[in-house]
């Protein structure tokens, strides 16, 4: 139980020390070394404990604190109550928000989940004894080190970055304490997640970071911040609800009831195994179901799914590292963390039906979800100019594309999730924070006002090359996964989704080659600013480049050590054949092909030998490049803009698209659902179970 | 193709162990073979192409030769670029299309093939944005747009032969066996509209034309000159053959008269192209995309759900 305990309580410590150190000379060295603790922690942690099957340390009659012994079952009890505290204090905090700000919505639903789950946990609640309430495998231990190290990152580049951010906003007190503090926590909340295994426990952290995101957005305290941060808490709320109701589903309906995310799963699984022995391929237990499709909700408004796209969108008014933090490691990875956790029960049938895909329950809504999310989400994205806007709608792209993948629910697919989350924190976190040195340096993160970042900012601007060529290039990482997704997707069968991935994989090789063709154009006359950038964002930024092309060239070893033994674990019936799709040859030509990049940039990049030529112009170029003699021996400037075919795929209607197709997949899903649990509440009512 | 060359050596043996990775005598010769004959093929092609064009319209036309000569004039002209970055992306493009089909004529997985492709494609773009010059920019944003149409079709093709042969591996489709034409028809009429947009031929010349009627200047390759330019040219001459590989893949299965009738029809296309090329004015930017997923969304995805279903019903 030490260490393991040390992942949550560190970083709240040093959170709570941020929120006392008023000063930058102690601030600094606390987030950096808190950074660098918090990172040891999580690697040590996940070193020390990959390959065990599955770790329940607070399981059985005690549970061991660094050589104390505790009674398990009391201090459950009392870590349990402290919970409910913390809960209804933030529920009374919300409610008070809700009314300063005139926010009904945000109250209703406060008002309705937590007495909810306060009545449930004091009655039925009690009665139900937990085996194990906290539970890690391979998958939780990857969540922690993308979290611990990409999230770390993301708080000391905060350092430099929030420094210039609280210079060009001068007025007001200074309230970066509060930053550094909900940073921090955050990151603690992030870890309870993803090793909680009593529903309560990660349903508490889970609304921790609701609230955390909700005052981060809300940071700069402008009309529009405020605005969208009240936005990102009415959805994540809303989130919130549908998990409360799984859990009370779970605890009253679920056999004697239970608390426990693993017993659940186990038992649908179970159930499926027998099914399909009796032939009827991929049958889920309605209750299961049920329960699956309440949690899967609630994974999908903190993913940031169509239609609730609209928060993270407007998460972007917060400083920059809040939306790396939001995008990469946390937040939205919690949703998509859960989902996939859910995979073995989601799964979709391969054998025939009328209509490829129908089946309707938990596998169809999250596939189908996803896969409308990619699809509208990467047209969207043609129409941006705004960088982080752009970063914002690739973000909801891949996400949906992962929990299509879970959707699919094979294990083949599940792999393809993983590694998109893995490549997809670091490369994520990369390019925000990119854009974040940029806007502090150019003044704008307009793509449009990147022209020539090559000569103003020539180390910044080959660093984002790398981030957007990682994003969706062969033979970089995140391809590598897109590979294995659209193998997982045909070999579904499911043709809608296969559609959607092979329309949206063409949208984002647009939407990234006309950003990547911005920075790389040489444009004439720039002088390099590069030299005001901050010591601790260089360091940072250099680090997760390293970091990038790193999990990029050892994927197969992870993959193979860590990925596929967790696939074993969690689906019955797999073994090594997961990877006779994507075999270990193409890896290892995918990885050779990278190291044939980087080796012919550093040989032949810009080391032309030819003489250096003006550029040809409709006019005589006056030498510059940049103007040319026109008509009446006039001098005419040129500047050159993108294309972002906004005719042709305006915003608004990819958005309202989406998110009505997305509306009737939850109408059909939720019918389904409440057909469903009329059905189960007859049969508790007439003395089923 | 794979069937002729253990035809021809014999019985197919591992040559070599790299990081685990078998690699077969057939496919190093393929691979070989392809570097080295395509730029020949693909330069006899675009001559050929060339006198065709003229005959249509009513001219003489160069020798059947003319590329070479204009790629080795190119060669020895004067070493002039307009930026630093321009060169090592067209030099990058040519290397992943030469990887591209090397993979494809080894006959390894035909997705890693189209995804080094389109990298290749990728590059060329960038060397269009890296020069800063009006033209060539805008020849690069409309090469993009182009990439965006046939991208869809590209794919859903591959997926096709996966579906009716149960592999992505180009060695496993041309030895399947079997003649899986019929089953894939809606793809071949598919495959073969996009390929009209990705060999930029009239009415999807677009991002640069080799006709009199363009209004880009040379587009994308504008501010190429001398070496870039001959590497530009080789670049289409590769692709050229790998493009009609694709075709010939549509037909072969192993048996020596579908190897003669996929070569033929290759080159039936390609004839085919070559008349639509003179035949059609150059169509709107908005034509190209709508038609592009228009074609690929009936004829691909149609296509897909007649596979789904016969697999399904009949396990065809």
């Amino acid at each position: 139980m030490g260490i393991i305990s040390l992942l949550i309580l560190i970083p709240i410590v040093i959170a709570v020390l941020l929120l006392v150190a008023k000063c930058d000379k102690l601030r600094d060295p606390i987030v950096i070394a808190g950074g660098i603790v918090i990172a040891g922690l999580s690697i040590y942690f996940a070193v020390t404990h990959f390959g065990i099957d599955v770790f329940k340390p607070w399981s059985g009659e005690s549970v061991d604190f660094f050589g104390f012994a505790a009674e398990a079952q009391p201090l459950a009890e009392s870590v349990g109550n402290v919970m409910m505290v913390v809960k209804v204090a933030l529920a009374i905090l919300v409610v008070v928000m809700g009314f300063k700000y005139r926010k009904p919505l945000v109250i209703v639903l406060t008002v309705i989940q937590t007495p909810l789950l306060v009545w449930f946990e004091t009655t039925k609640g009690r009665t139900i004894s937990v085996e194990s309430h906290i539970n890690v495998d391979n998958f939780s231990l990857i969540m922690g080190l993308i979290i611990g190290v990409v999230g770390s990152m993301v708080c000391i580049y905060a350092v430099g970055y929030m420094k210039d951010f609280a210079r060009h906003q001068s007025e007001g007190k200074d309230k970066r304490p509060f930053f550094f503090f909900l940073m921090f926590i955050f990151l603690a909340a992030m870890f309870g997640i993803v090793i909680s295994n009593n529903m309560l426990w990660m349903y508490f952290f889970w609304e921790i970071t609701t609230i955390c995101s909700f005052f981060l957005i809300g940071y700069t305290k402008t009309d529009e911040a405020i605005r969208n941060s009240f936005k990102a808490l009415t959805i994540n709320l809303l989130g919130g609800l549908s998990f409360a109701c799984a859990i009370i589903v779970m605890g009253n309906y679920f056999g004697p009831g239970t608390l426990e995310l693993s017993a659940v799963i186990e038992n649908g699984v179970m159930f499926q195994s027998q099914m399909a022995a009796q032939g009827s391929a991929n049958a889920t237990e309605p209750i299961v179901s049920l329960i699956a499709i309440l949690l899967a909700f609630a994974g999908i408004t903190k993913a940031a799914q169509m239609p609730f796209q609209g928060w993270i969108l407007g998460a972007m008014v917060a400083p920059t590292p809040v939306s790396a933090l939001l995008h990469s490691s946390t937040m939205v990875k919690a949703g998509v963390f859960l989902i996939v956790k859910l995979a073995p029960l989601l799964g979709f049938n391969t054998a025939f039906s009328v209509v490829p895909g129908f089946f309707i329950g938990p596998g169809f809504l999250v596939t189908f979800v996803g896969g409308i999310t990619f699809l509208f989400a990467s047209l969207a994205a043609l129409s941006q100019s705004n960088a982080k806007r752009v970063l914002a709608y690739s973000t909801v792209a891949n996400l949906g594309l992962i929990i299509a993948c879970a959707g699919i629910g094979t294990p083949e697919a599940v792999w393809a999730a993983i590694m998109l989350i893995i490549f997809h924190a670091v490369t994520k976190a990369l390019l925000f924070l990119c854009v974040g040195t940029v806007e502090h340096n150019i003044g704008s993160r307009d793509i449009e006002d990147m022209d020539g970042l090559f000569g103003r900012m020539p180390r910044l601007a080959t660093i984002m090359i790398i981030g957007i060529a990682a994003m969706f290039l062969a033979p970089f990482g995140m391809l590598i996964s897109k590979w294995a997704a659209l193998q997982a997707v045909i070999d579904s069968g499911n043709i809608w989704v296969m559609l959607s991935l092979v329309f949206g994989s063409s949208a984002t090789l647009f939407y990234w080659t006309k950003w990547l063709g911005k920075t790389t154009a040489v444009v004439a006359g720039k002088e390099s600013i590069e030299e005001k950038v901050h010591y601790s964002e260089w360091g940072i930024l250099g680090g997760l480049t390293a970091f990038a092309i790193l999990i990029t060239m050892t994927f197969p070893f992870y993959s193979r050590g860590i990925v596929v033994p967790y696939l074993i674990g969690a689906f019955q019936g797999t073994s090594e054949r997961v990877f006779t799709s994507l075999s270990m040859d193409n890896m290892v030509i995918m990885i050779v092909m990278v190291v044939l990049i980087i080796i012919l940039a550093l040989l032949f990049y810009g080391k032309t030998s030819g003489r250096v030529v003006p550029i040809y112009m409709a006019g005589v170029n006056e030498g510059d490049n940049l103007t040319f003699v026109g008509a009446r021996q006039k001098d005419i400037p040129i500047t050159l803009r993108n294309w972002y075919l906004k005719e042709m795929f305006p915003e608004e209607s990819t958005n309202r698209i989406g998110n009505i197709m997305v509306y009737v997949v939850f109408a059909i899903v939720f019918s389904y659902a409440a057909f469903m649990g009329i059905t189960l509440y007859g049969y508790v009512i007439g003395g089923g179970f | 193709m794979d069937n002729a060359l253990v035809i021809f050596f014999g019985a197919d043996r591992v040559l070599f162990v790299f990081f685990g990775t078998e690699v077969y005598m057939t496919h190093l010769i393929g691979a070989v073979l392809y570097i080295v004959l395509a730029p020949f093929a693909g330069g006899l092609i675009a001559g050929l192409d060339r006198k065709v064009t003229a005959q249509m319209q009513g001219r003489h036309g160069p020798p059947i030769l003319q590329p070479f000569y204009d790629v080795a004039k190119l060669l020895g002209k004067e070493k002039i670029t307009v930026s630093n970055g321009q060169d090592f992306y067209v030099m990058c493009s040519l290397v992943f299309m030469v990887i591209s089909g090397a993979f494809f004529f080894a006959g390894s997985n035909l997705l890693m093939t189209i995804f080094t492709l389109t990298a290749g494609s990728i590059f060329l773009v960038l060397a269009g944005y890296a020069s800063n010059s009006p033209y060539a920019q805008l020849g690069a944003e409309r090469e993009m747009l182009q990439i965006m149409s046939y991208e869809p079709m590209i794919l859903l093709s591959a997926v096709g032969f996966y579906m009716a042969t149960g592999s992505f591996n180009v060695g496993d489709i041309v030895t399947s066996g079997r003649f899986v034409f019929p089953y894939l028809a809606g793809m071949f009429a598919g495959y073969v509209f996009v390929l009209i947009i990705k060999m930029r031929k009239s009415p999807f010349d677009l991002s640069m034309s080799h006709h009199a009627h363009q209004e880009l200047v040379k587009g994308l390759t504008t501010e190429f000159s001398g070496r870039t330019l001959a590497l530009s040219e080789i670049i289409h001459w590769y692709e050229n053959v790998f493009l009609l590989g694709f075709v010939f893949i549509f037909f072969a299965n192993g048996e020596p008269r579908f190897i003669v009738l996929g070569v033929l029809v290759a080159l039936v296309c390609y004839f085919v192209i070559v008349f639509i090329d003179n035949s059609f004015a150059r169509m709107k930017w908005q034509f190209t995309l709508k038609s592009a997923w228009m074609v690929t969304l009936v004829f691909g995805g149609g296509n897909l759900f007649v596979l789904y279903y016969l697999r399904a019903v009949f396990q065809v």
